[in-house]
Order: structure tokens, then sequence, then C-alpha cells
């Protein structure tokens, strides 16, 4: 008889606790700062994409999940800085654990992580991600490749001063920092 | 104190030999090895960088720093090992053993990676790089420099093919002492000096070597890339399977490294008795025909429509079949294999000519020829091996003498044996020829790059006159008779059949001199064609097909009833051709041949054109296919399995690199064919080919006479008028070199030559354009200065813009119209017309 109070005791005292429930997908809240979502690949600031095919992602990867080709750039046809861009670049989320290496591998800081999490489908073949879906969408005073290298005066310049550069020419065309671009940074 | 052992070993020292003592190990080693190679067979591994068992000693990078003790005294400082030769009573402190040579070791590693980027992990040497490898083993682990590194702009081209990131260049001049040494064109060398030292290249001067690619292979860090494999996989990426270059009769040892189902680049194997460890640029480079878009898959047959379309192997083999057995009854079947069969594949055309086609008209020869070539074969080369002439055999000679054929151009491997034969022990090369090449310079006995000794070894003959000049050496150059006697070698080439009585000259000269001669075709194919019994004279083995013991012996190992194969000899190409053109043939089955190889280009495809029915057994789409009635695809060398005979007539084997499913080799085809004409000819793989084909064995029967036919005069140009001289260049249009633009931007510019006499009397000027015509059609090229005999034009054969028997329809030996071509309205565009 005792025994009987005591199972509705834990419903009645569970009743003040506080929810952990997450109201998903009515309510959408952010995960941790440095969640493991879906991947990045990152451009510079004119534009031109960081993947220079260097395939170390894919090497990196424990899952095998990564799948890269790369691409001769020539100085007509320009999509990285440098002699290769990823032509073909895949992500298949069917095999992606989330662990990481890719990015810790990468030698440009291309690819990233972001703390998007909504990976799921109902068909393998949308879980392939190619790099148009990968790449990040360009911000104001970025340009969509192929194009030459647009910032400074040499390699140099490119690589080292290119923010501080890009920055500067925003200011100059007198076109204030947007939001998005602030939370990206 | 003294590092000396006790000694342990009484044995006496053997003559010739030296006793040191290596990290306490007693050891006995020839007088004058080098150091680190007794090391090497102790077992004991000492890093290096610029050591090279191939290579003279450097001592460039000091890596292989040892401590060395000499009578009882300690040298005052770490000796280079690769540099040092033994000596007796040395006692020698490797790093195992001396904290000495340890430190001083790590202390050179450090200093060459003061200056190395740490970019292994995008480096395509990362994972079979000498430096990353021994910085693991020999290095520290940390650095003490601090300073920023030193960069250079990247890459710079040494040529379009070999790109050069100097700042992972750590000195050890591989490259330059194998252009120096080993190829001879040193346009790759040491600029500068101190900190600012690095390799680099004339800037007016290409790095413009058929040998280039072996440097990239020697460089023991990434600083030598190729433009076909630069950032295209890592080491760890590829599968490797060992494989044979299919390029030329040299018959190279190459290592196919492959990944997502395409050959990514082709290294040369190591065999020290054919191609030590080089290959040529071609053989390294062109393997993109492979996964080209010409690449045929399918089988094809001609609709009523008059076009090809796919169709089913079923359908195409029944068509082809159907047709074959018609034209067997109604006049007969050619057959063409061409020059670039495997001796399995050539073996199943041999069979399946004299077998379901009942003829002996099969010739493997899609070049110019002649009768007394077959005479010169089926006397001197059917039937002979390396056990006759090798490449060893071919090093030690006192002299060589090279016959219609131009080493470096035709059968890279052979000119650099002959080159290191005459660098290494003076032999004597001797070229009949018309103009001093870069092969016949750099086989000069000295080493200089251009000493005037160098023309002693060029007999130079007007072209078409090679069998006179040979017949009257013994007045002319005595000297080299001299030579040849006692060990000689002769070459001759596969262009001797382009000049009447040239091969008789040769078997005479070699009866006269007691030399050996060696048969060197441009194709891979050519020697065991020969072999297999491809050629209207000989069946399998080198049985003349006019010897009837000889034919029955081979219809009974075939199960053919008495007299099915013809005694008489066959048709040879341009007969065969003739003969479909015609009509006497109803039918030609055709191989890998190109018609623009054969000596008149213009009425072999004519003859293509009229044959009554054609079956093309063929990998990319060319010009026989257009014409033809079936076409059924066959598997390229990466994706099948079989063996060439080299020059040498060794068996040169290899397997399947790439995934082979859904295409067949020729002798699978073939013997498919066959079934459905109802024989059988035992070739479904090429295992069963070869086994086949062994079983039968070599002919015991006496080989038949030698050529005797007599020179042809030769010819006298009149105002206006040259001699032709002509051959191939190694990188050209060549058809296995397609969709290589990086390997075409390396060969040699396409030049019109003529001596400085020659120039002036016909109005030519060096630098300026000048027109070779002949009826057909002409090629303008720029001029350039030879030391040609009097009356004489060089052109290459197959050069971009100097397509000779397309344009002229002419050959070797035969009269042209010269001319300068300033004036000439729309005739410097340097293509043929052949309107």
């Amino acid at each position: 008889m005792f025994d009987f109070f005591k199972g509705f005791g834990v419903t009645f005292s569970t009743m003040f606790r506080k929810v952990v429930t997450e109201e998903y997908p009515e309510d959408f809240p952010p995960a941790a700062p440095r969640y493991h979502g879906r991947h990045q690949l990152n451009r510079h600031p004119d534009g031109l994409e960081k993947c220079v095919g260097c395939e170390l992602c894919a090497w990196a990867c424990p899952a095998d999940a990564i799948y890269v080709e790369g691409g001769d750039n020539t100085e007509e046809e320009r999509y990285s800085p440098g002699e290769r861009y990823g032509a073909i670049y895949q992500i298949n989320y069917l095999r992606c654990i989330g662990c990481g290496l890719c990015i810790e591998a990468c030698p440009t800081r291309s690819l990233t992580m972001t703390n998007f999490y909504e990976l799921a489908d109902d068909n393998r073949q949308d879980l392939i991600y190619t790099k148009e879906q990968l790449l990040a969408p360009l911000l104001p005073g970025m340009e969509a490749p192929p194009h030459p290298m647009r910032l400074g005066e040499d390699e140099q310049d490119y690589y080292v001063l290119g923010p501080q550069l890009a920055r500067a020419s925003a200011a100059g065309e007198q076109v204030a920092n947007d939001p998005v671009g602030e939370q990206v940074r | 104190m003294s590092l000396s052992p006790e000694k342990t070993d009484a044995r006496p020292v053997p003559e010739g030999y030296v006793r040191l003592t290596i990290d306490g190990l007693e050891v006995d080693a020839p007088k004058g090895e080098i150091l680190i190679r007794t090391c090497e067979r102790l077992g004991i591994i000492v890093p290096r960088f610029c050591d090279h068992p191939l290579l003279d000693p450097a001592g460039a990078c000091r890596q292989c720093l040892v401590e060395v003790e000499m009578g009882g005294r300690l040298m005052p400082k770490p000796q280079a090992s690769c540099t040092m030769t033994v000596a007796d009573g040395m006692v020698v402190k490797t790093q195992h053993t001396s904290p000495v040579a340890d430190k001083a070791q790590q202390g050179v590693m450090e200093m060459l990676l003061i200056n190395h980027p740490l970019d292994c992990p995008i480096c395509d040497k990362g994972g079979e790089c000498p430096l990353q490898n021994q910085a693991m083993s020999n290095g520290r682990t940390d650095s003490r420099f601090v300073d920023p590194k030193r960069t250079f702009p990247k890459p710079l081209p040494i040529s379009t093919q070999v790109l050069l990131d100097r700042e992972r260049c750590i000195l050890c001049q591989r490259c330059t002492r194998f252009s120096e040494q080993i190829a001879g064109d040193p346009f790759i060398d040491l600029l500068e000096r101190g900190a600012d030292q690095q390799i680099g290249v004339a800037a007016d001067k290409p790095f413009q070597s058929y040998f280039s690619g072996n440097t990239i292979q020697i460089c023991p860090v990434g600083a030598l890339t190729s433009a076909a494999y630069r950032f295209r996989a890592r080491p760890f990426d590829l599968v490797s399977t060992p494989g044979v270059c299919e390029h030329c009769a040299s018959g190279c040892e190459q290592r196919n490294d492959t990944r997502r189902g395409t050959v990514m680049r082709r290294l040369a194997g190591n065999d020290p008795e054919v191609n030590e460890e080089w290959t040529c640029d071609k053989g390294r480079f062109a393997f993109r025909y492979l996964t080209s878009k010409e690449r045929i898959v399918r089988p094809m047959v001609r609709g009523a429509d008059g076009r090809l379309a796919e169709t089913s192997w079923t359908n195409g083999l029944r068509v082809a079949a159907e047709g074959l057995l018609a034209a067997r009854s109604s006049g007969g079947i050619g057959v063409l294999p061409g020059g670039r069969l495997t001796v399995e594949d050539a073996y199943a055309y041999a069979k399946f000519a004299r077998v379901a086609a009942h003829t002996n008209d099969i010739d493997f020869r899609a070049r110019p020829h002649s009768g007394e070539e077959l005479d010169f074969l089926a006397a001197h080369v059917v039937g002979t091996g390396p056990e006759i002439l090798d490449y060893t055999r071919l090093e030690a000679a006192p002299a060589v003498l090279c016959v219609a054929f131009e080493p470096e151009e035709e059968s890279p491997i052979v000119f650099l044996r002959l080159r290191k034969a005459a660098r290494k022990h003076g032999q004597k090369v001797f070229h009949l020829g018309q103009w001093t090449t870069p092969a016949v310079r750099r086989t000069a006995t000295s080493t200089g790059v251009a000493s005037p000794a160098a023309r002693d070894n060029l007999i130079r003959a007007v072209p078409g006159a090679e069998a006179a000049v040979l017949a009257e050496l013994a007045e002319t150059a005595p000297h080299v008779i001299e030579a040849l006697t006692g060990g000689g070698v002769i070459l001759v080439g596969e262009r001797a059949a382009e000049v009447p009585g040239l091969y008789s000259a040769v078997a005479a000269l070699a009866q006269r001199t007691g030399a050996a001669v060696g048969w060197v075709p441009r194709r891979a194919g050519d020697r065991g064609a020969l072999e297999a019994g491809a050629v209207p004279t000989l069946l399998p083995g080198g049985r003349p097909v006019t010897d009837a013991a000889a034919r029955a012996e081979i219809e009974r190992a075939w199960g053919l009833a008495a007299g099915t194969i013809p005694a008489t000899p066959g048709r040879d190409t341009d007969d065969i051709l003739g003969a479909a053109a015609m009509g006497e043939l109803a039918a030609l089955v055709v191989g890998g041949v190109d018609p623009d190889d054969l000596a008149d280009p213009a009425a072999a495809r004519s003859a293509l054109r009229e044959a009554g029915f054609l079956v093309s057994i063929e990998l990319h789409a060319s010009a026989v296919t257009e014409v033809a009635d079936v076409v059924l695809p066959v598997a390229p060398d990466a994706q099948r399995a079989g063996s060439y005979l080299n020059w040498e007539g060794r068996r040169r084997e290899f397997g399947v690199a790439l995934d082979a499913s859904g295409v067949l080799p020729d002798c699978r085809v073939l013997d498919t064919l066959a079934v459905e004409m109802d024989v059988d000819l035992f070739t479904q793989t090429p295992a069963a080919a070869a086994g086949d084909l062994a079983r039968l064995g070599r002919f015991a029967g006496t080989a038949p006479p030698g050529p005797a036919a007599q020179p042809a005069r030769t010819r006298t140009p009149a105002y206006g008028q040259a001699v032709l001289a002509t051959w191939r260049q190694l990188v050209d249009e060549s058809s296995l070199a397609i969709d290589e633009p990086a390997l075409a931007g390396t060969a040699r510019p396409a030049q019109v030559r003529v001596n400085a006499a020659t120039a002036e009397r016909l109005g030519l000027t060096e630098g300026l354009l000048a027109t070779v015509r002949t009826e057909r059609g002409s090629i303008t090229l720029p001029v350039a200065a030879a030391d040609l005999p009097d009356g004489v034009v060089w052109l290459p054969a197959n050069s971009a813009g100097s397509r000779v028997r397309v344009a002229l329809g002419v050959g070797h030996g035969e009269l042209v119209g010269v001319s300068a071509a300033g004036g000439a309205a729309g005739a410097a565009d340097g293509n043929g017309d052949t309107a």
C-alpha cells in the first residue's frame, strides 16, 4: 500500500522540476558554440575559395565521408589563389560522424564546421552534400569565382593583409559592416 | 685511443679486396668501393640524399657523415661516406656506434631543414620522401631556427613538363648530375652562390631533354614535380603495378601508379639488365591515351545507311565472321596486325591468318618495308635472344655501329647504354647517318659536349647511299672495321628497309668483322610479331613458310589437315593493301595500323576505302575505323596482361594495372571471331596464347640464307633540289602521345636542316622559313644549320608541321625541291598541305 503512494510521489515531485524537453522543431535552440555541425567551405575576403583541393580532409576522415577531386586554376579561370582548387567536393552525411578531424587537417582553414544540425532526409542521395551546398554564402564585397585575386599587389599582401584590405575597401566605399559579416567573423 | 677492435678474422684478404671494420664488423670490400655501399652490404644504412648508385659521387649534401680511422689515427672530422673509397685497415663508425657521427648527421639534417618548408602534408613527395623519412629517423625533433624561411615564387617551370619548387630543394645535385652524366644534356644547373644557391635553367634554353622525367624520380625531396602529376595524388593514394613500356622496343620496366580507375603516373622500374633505373619521357608521361575520349568501348557495325552504329559483341562478331567467311571463298583475306601488339596478340593474329583466313597474307610491318628486310629478319634476327646480344654485351662491346638507327630518338634506353659505355670505358660508338645529331655528339668518347673530336664517330652518307658507304668502309674508314672486329656490335634500325641493299650490306659487314647484329625496331611489338609468325614468310617460331617439314609441324600442333597452310609466302603490307584495292583480296582484318605510317599514305587510305570488307580491331577511332565495316574494340596495355619482346628478344611480361572489366585483349577477340568462323584458336587469354606459342618451340632447321640485294644508285639532285633525309623524333605526333600537351612541349623543334653550302646554293637563310616540296605537297619550316652532306636536306618525319610521308609522299633518300619561303604567301603556316 505504501509503494503505491511512493510511486505517485515521484510523478508528483517531478511536476515541479525544471523541464528538460526541447520544443523542437517549433522552438529552435542554438547548439553549443563549438558544436560539430554541418561543414562549410570558407572563402577569402574577395570571394575566392579557400579550398586548394589537397584532399587532406578526405585522408583525415575516419569514416571515409569526404570525396575531393582537385582541378587546375588558370589565369583565365581562377577559383582559389594558388595552383589548385577543389573541383569536386562532396561530404556524405550518412557517413560523417562529426568528429572534426577534417577541419583539423585542413591546411588553409577552408573547411570549418557550423552550428547547423538539421541533417536528416528521406533519401540517401540528398545527404551527399556537394560543393555548391557546402560553400559559404557570398558576403557583401565578395565576388563569385572565377575571378583573379583582387586584394593587394602580390601573394604576400593577399594572404597576410587580405582581411584588412577587404575592410579598407569596404570602408572606402562607405558601406557599413553588415551584422551577418560580423557574426561570421 | 684507437677505435680498432682486436683482429678476429685470420683469413687472408682476397686479391683485389681490402679489409676494413665497420661498426665493429670486419668486412672485405673490393678495392675502390665507396664506403656507403660497403655499409649497405652489411645492412648498415647511412642516411644520404645526393648519393645515387648510378651517378658519380658528389658529396653535396653531407648527410652521410661517419667517423673514420685510418692507420690507427682518427680523422679530425667526420667524413662523407659517399665519396670515400674503402682502404685496408680502415675503421669506420656510423651513427649507430659513434655519437660524433650521429651528432654530425643531426646537425646536417637541421641545416637542410632550415629553409625547407614544412608543407609535407600538401607536398607530392610526402609519404615517399627520403628527406621526410630520414628527418624522422636521423634528425632532431626540434629546430632551433626561428627566423623566416627563404621563399621563392613557385613553381619555376624548367620545361613544360618539369616544374621546380626551389624552396624545397636541398641542393643535392642529383638532377644536375643526371643531366650531365647520364643524359648528357646539361640544361639544368646550379646558379648563384652561398645562401642564394639554387637550381635553374638558362633563360634562353629550356630544359629540353628526353630524359627529364628521371630527375623528378630521383629528386630526394619534392622539389621537382611533373605538370602531369603535380598535386594529383599522394603516394599512399596509389595502387602500384609493375608494367612494361609499350612505346618502343627498349623494353623498360615501369611502375603504373593508378588511382580511381586511371593511371596517375608512371615511374621507371629498376631492372639493372635492361633500363637500369631510367626511362624516357615518352614512356613516363605518354599514358593519357588510355583514357582518351577517342577510345572505342563498344563494337560497331556499319549499317545500311553507311554509318557506324554501336552494337552488341554477339552481333558485331557475327557480322564480322559472315563477311570474312564470304570473303575467304571469294578472293581471300589479308591481315595487318600492326606493330604494337604483345607477343600473345601477334600470335593470335598469326594463327588467325593461317587457321581462320587460310592465308599467309599477314604482315605486322606498318611502316616502309622491303622484301630484303624479311630475308634479313629470317636469317639473322628471328630465334635470337638475349643470350646472343643483350644490353650487358652491348655495353661491354669495344665498338658499336648504328646503322639507320638514331638511338636517342628511336630507342632511348639503348642510347643511354651507349652513352654510359662511351663515358665509362671509352666504347667507340659510330653512327652511319647524315649529321651530328645530339645523340652522335653525346655518344662520342670524350665527355665534352661539343668537342671537335666528336665528329670522328659519324660516318656521313648521302641518304640512299648508306649501303654503298658500308660496303666501302674498308677503304674509307678502316678504323671502323678494325674497331668492330673483336666483339663489336652493329645495331640496325627498321629504317634500313628504306634503303635498298642496306640490310645486305649490314649482314656482309657483320660476317666480315664477326660483329653481333642487333635489330632495333621502333615499335614495342615488332620483335614479338616476328617471333609469333605475323609475317608473310615465317610461321611461329621462325619456321619458314616454304619449308614443308616446318609447315607439317605447325599443322600437327594446330590440329589442321595436312596442306592447310599455303606453301607459298604471302603478300607484304603494301601488296596486301594493293591487292585489296584491286579487289584481289576480298577482305582485310586490320589491327593498330595508321595508314599515315606507311610508305604511301594516300594509296593506303584509298586501299582501305576500297577494300571489299574491312574489320578493324582498334583501341581508338582512327583512319581505319572511319572506313571499316566492323569495328571491334580491344583493351589497352593497362587493362590487359601480356608480354613484349624487346629488341634483345627478351620477354617482358606485365600484368593488369587497371580494372579490366568489359574490355578484351586482341587475342580473345580474335579467338571469339574465329569461333564464329567455326575454328578454334585456343587464345582465349594471353596466358593460353603464350602457352600455345611456347609449346610450338623454335624452328630446328637451318635458317634461310640472308639477303643479297644490290645497293641502289643514289639520286643526284638537280638545281633547286636536295636528297631528303628523315627520321622520327621521340616526342612527335605519334598516336600514343595524344592528350599530352606538357610532353608535347618538350619536343625538339621541327626544323629543316641543311649545311651552309647547300643553304647558300638553295638560297636559304638560317632561322627563316624554307619550303620542301614534291608534286604532292609541301612542308614549310624554319631553317637550321647542320653538318649534312652537300645537297641533303633533313626533316623530322612525323613532327608537328612536318609529316613527311603524308605531306610529301616520299621518304628517306628521295629527291625533293627546296626553296626559301620568304615571299611565298600562305606557305608559312608550317603545315604541309596535301592538296
